[in-house]
């Protein structure tokens, strides 16, 4: 084709080419940018949701949004930000440092991972394009619970579906290339138990994706036939039921929580022995960690359906099994803080969204092991207090862990310092608005006030007006974290050494920043 | 500083669960209400109980952490330790929470066997979800009627001051006695909802096709009041529930006027 068509020195002839350059790229760095960039855009459209969630929720009474339009945004921003932004964020990570940290030239299958990613802005397109159709965009919550999105589910509903599966075929991709790479590209001499944590974390993560994604893919076909063929898998009055599909979306829905959580545990340990100058304590045990939560997150996940009536015996043995995760999750914290203690630490702003992550995060953990109790649960299941629960966990638990990994590799991607003290605001201003927004939903969620309603009574005004706008000044602050993003792709700032940090251990700071092509031609030596 | 202001901002935080107990305010209310039947003070107690141990842990662990980020700072020209593994420090962090679990787990499980029993109820009542109301039947006594938000549109739609209880009244309250045991059982007519009273220490999804059950015996006269508590389509914010507890006589005169009554609230 190509030579037929004389398109030398024409604009159209230099679009091709960078149309090419991405769209058939192999290299693993190009797709984690890729990875990285998209992610960045679904927070930013998915952050809008929450704005425009928020500005509703500024003052009781109709204001901006209809009930129905609330409950789509709702439901869009659960899925935008889920399966659109955490996850593609980390996986861009895992492309981009797995090979650099395990000294291997490329991901161990270059064309699945390109197909992998590419599958993600076709689902993002059809999900999106909901919005725009007769009817309503899905408005059932990110949960999708039958009957409400079956029997009751607007026609979109099957274009989600669709997306659904698209974003499950591209995590399995991203988890099979992910588990052969760490089990077979390890530079000579990196036992398994000599593997850079993050690396670890990833595995452990694709594992659970293996396991858990078919499950929602079949809930979600399920959906499917339900609505289109006649069955009756969640209509009671077919002989189903609609308890079936929680029981399988939650099944799904527990270890997808891990799958966000645990590549940011990952991020975190590796940037604090960094900062603190000191190697991570306990890595033994850190695996082991992660390694005893994978296993129990799959026996939890009733402990999302304790309202819905399941016998006596089945909520004690859910209560004890959850109560049980914040072990190996205390473990975790008490070897984060002992890494800390006697280092040299730095505040740099990688470690300032570390240290924000391991309170914060903390706090998110607390207030699940309130949860837990089912007697408690009673009164906390679907209010305020589970969203700020799982609000803590989300952003500054796995999207500052994001952050933190951004402002740590930054550098190495591109070869350019960010601007230190734009960093430094970014991350107050953030840590602030984080808190302002979520702290005071706990205290929502305890005075009585369910989630996912458009319009409240009087009693809820005051920390409802205080949420709004310190989400609104999260959201302002983040416009600092793009335009430094922007600098860094433009190559504007100082020049990154290879080391970048002085305290920075590991394989992925014994190449050039930014690395070259092929990351490792030939396979380092590791001590 | 930000070590510093981080102690402030969980300092802060705590000293406002400390400070206001109780919820004087309503519009400030940060605390769950004790409610007003044997299993919301339980629930109640148990809250607190796991409050007060999660902010122990807490000042401990964040007291080392802030420790070390004040004096194990770079800028002092500390040098890091070269300690990375302790074996017994793992298992000591491992046990001593698992211990702190079973001590949480004792009372949560008596309070659970307690909701769980069901028995010998003196007044049973079928809640019946629709989107967007509440069907009340008193099985024994024959009664039924729908409970409608009665919420005026023009507050809804800010055209008129909202009053105390916007979107928390209805115009059929579900009236009971004090001092009895009575046993809800709950189901739905399309969606799943959930039947949700804060004071009664009662939440449970209503489901199409199933029947779940709870039960409350109510210590004091009042209304208290609750909300639909699962995402139940457009208007599920507008399905509130009241409970009106009122002395024995006065619900059996409630009763006698209702029965035969025809069923009414269904004209919304």
């Amino acid at each position: 084709m190509e030579q037929t068509l004389d398109l030398s020195h024409s604009p159209l002839k230099s679009f091709v080419t960078f149309i090419k350059r991405w769209l058939f790229t192999t290299n693993h760095k190009d797709i984690g940018t890729l990875y990285l960039l998209f992610s960045l855009l679904m927070f930013f459209i998915g952050g809008i949701f929450a704005l425009l969630i928020r500005a509703e929720l500024f003052q009781p009474g109709a204001r901006l949004l209809a009930p129905e339009f609330f409950n789509q945004m709702t439901t869009m921003h659960g899925l935008v930000m889920l399966f659109l932004a955490i996850m593609p964020a980390f996986s861009g990570f895992a492309n981009w440092m797995i090979p650099l940290m395990i000294g291997a030239p490329d991901m161990a299958m270059p064309r699945m991972n390109n197909w992998a990613f590419w599958i993600l802005p076709v689902a993002a397109i059809l999900l999106s394009s909901t919005l725009f159709m007769d009817g309503s965009a899905p408005n059932f919550g990110w949960t999708m619970y039958a009957p409400l999105s079956t029997v009751y589910g607007p026609a979109s509903t099957d274009y989600l579906i669709l997306a659904i599966h698209l974003m499950g075929l591209s995590s399995l991709m991203g988890a099979i290339n992910i588990i052969v790479t760490l089990l077979n590209l390890r530079t000579p001499g990196m036992a398994l138990m000599k593997m850079p944590i993050f690396c670890w974390s990833w595995l452990v993560t694709a594992f659970l994706l293996i396991g858990v994604m078919p499950v929602l893919a079949a809930a979600v076909t399920m959906m499917l036939m339900d609505r289109h063929f006649a069955t009756s898998f969640f209509n009671a009055a077919g002989g189903g039921d609609p308890l079936l599909y929680q029981h399988l979306f939650w099944f799904f829905g527990h270890p997808e929580v891990y799958i966000i959580i645990l590549p940011a545990f990952g991020i975190i340990s590796q940037v604090i022995p960094t900062f603190s100058r000191k190697k991570l304590f306990g890595y033994r045990f850190m695996v082991y960690a992660m390694l005893v939560i994978a296993f129990l997150s799959f026996i939890v996940w009733v402990h999302h359906m304790f309202v819905t009536g399941v016998p006596l015996a089945a909520e004690l043995f859910f209560m004890y099994t959850t109560m049980l995760i914040a072990v190996p999750t205390g473990v975790k914290v008490f070897n984060w803080v002992t890494t800390m203690y006697r280092g040299a630490i730095s505040f740099e702003t990688p470690m300032l969204f570390a240290l924000a992550f391991v309170i914060l995060f903390t706090i998110g953990g607390f207030s699940g092991v309130m949860l837990s109790l089912v007697p408690a649960d009673f009164q906390y299941q679907d209010t305020y207090f589970v969203v700020a629960h799982f609000h803590y966990v989300l952003v500054p638990g796995a999207l500052f862990a994001a952050l933190a990994g951004a402002y740590y590799w930054l550098p190495k991607m591109t070869g350019v310092m960010y601007n230190e003290r734009l960093g430094q605001c970014h991350f107050w201003l953030s840590v602030i608005g984080v808190n302002l927004t979520f702290f005071p939903m706990h205290f929502l969620g305890l005075a009585g006030m369910p989630r996912r309603i458009a319009d409240y009574s009087l009693q809820f005004a005051n920390f409802n007006a205080i949420a709004s706008l310190g989400a609104f000044l999260f959201g302002f602050a983040q416009l600092f974290f793009l335009y430094m993003i922007i600098q860094a792709l433009r190559g504007k700032g100082k020049k990154a050494t290879a080391q970048v940090w002085e305290g920075a251990e590991g394989l992925e700071w014994t190449l050039s920043s930014p690395p070259p092509l092929h990351s490792f031609t030939t396979p380092p030596k590791f001590e | 500083m930000n070590p510093i202001k981080k102690f402030f901002l969980i300092f802060f935080i705590c000293l406002i669960f400390l400070t206001s107990p109780r919820w004087a305010l309503a519009a400030w209310q940060i605390n769950m209400a004790p409610g007003v039947t044997p299993i919301s003070h339980s629930i109640y107690h148990l809250h607190m109980l796991i409050f007060w141990i999660c902010v122990g842990i807490a000042v401990v662990v964040f007291s080392i952490m802030i420790y070390s980020l004040i004096r194990h700072r770079k800028s002092l020209g500390v040098h890091a330790a070269q300690f990375h593994e302790n074996f017994f420090l793992e298992i000591a962090w491992a046990v001593v929470p698992f211990i702190i679990l079973i001590v949480i787990a004792i009372p949560a499980t008596k309070t659970l066997i307690k909701m769980n029993d069901n028995s010998d109820p003196e007044l049973t009542i079928k809640v019946t979800g629709y989107q967007w109301r509440w069907r009340y039947a008193y099985l024994d006594q024959g009664i039924d009627f729908f409970s409608n938000l009665s919420t005026p549109a023009e507050e809804l739609q800010n055209q008129a001051k909202k009053n105390k209880w916007y979107l928390l009244e209805v115009d059929h309250p579900l009236v009971v006695p004090t001092h009895k045991k009575i046993r809800f059982l709950f189901t739905s007519n399309d969606v799943i909802h959930s039947w949700w009273v804060p004071t009664l220490g009662i939440k449970r999804d209503t489901i199409p096709g199933f029947i779940n059950e709870a039960w409350a015996k109510i210590e004091s006269e009042g209304t208290y009041r609750g909300q639909c508590a699962e995402l139940c389509g457009t208007n599920h914010a507008f399905m509130p529930i009241v409970v009106k507890a009122v002395n024995e006589k006065e619900f059996n005169r409630w009763a006698q006027q209702q029965s035969g009554e025809p069923l009414h609230g269904t004209n919304t």
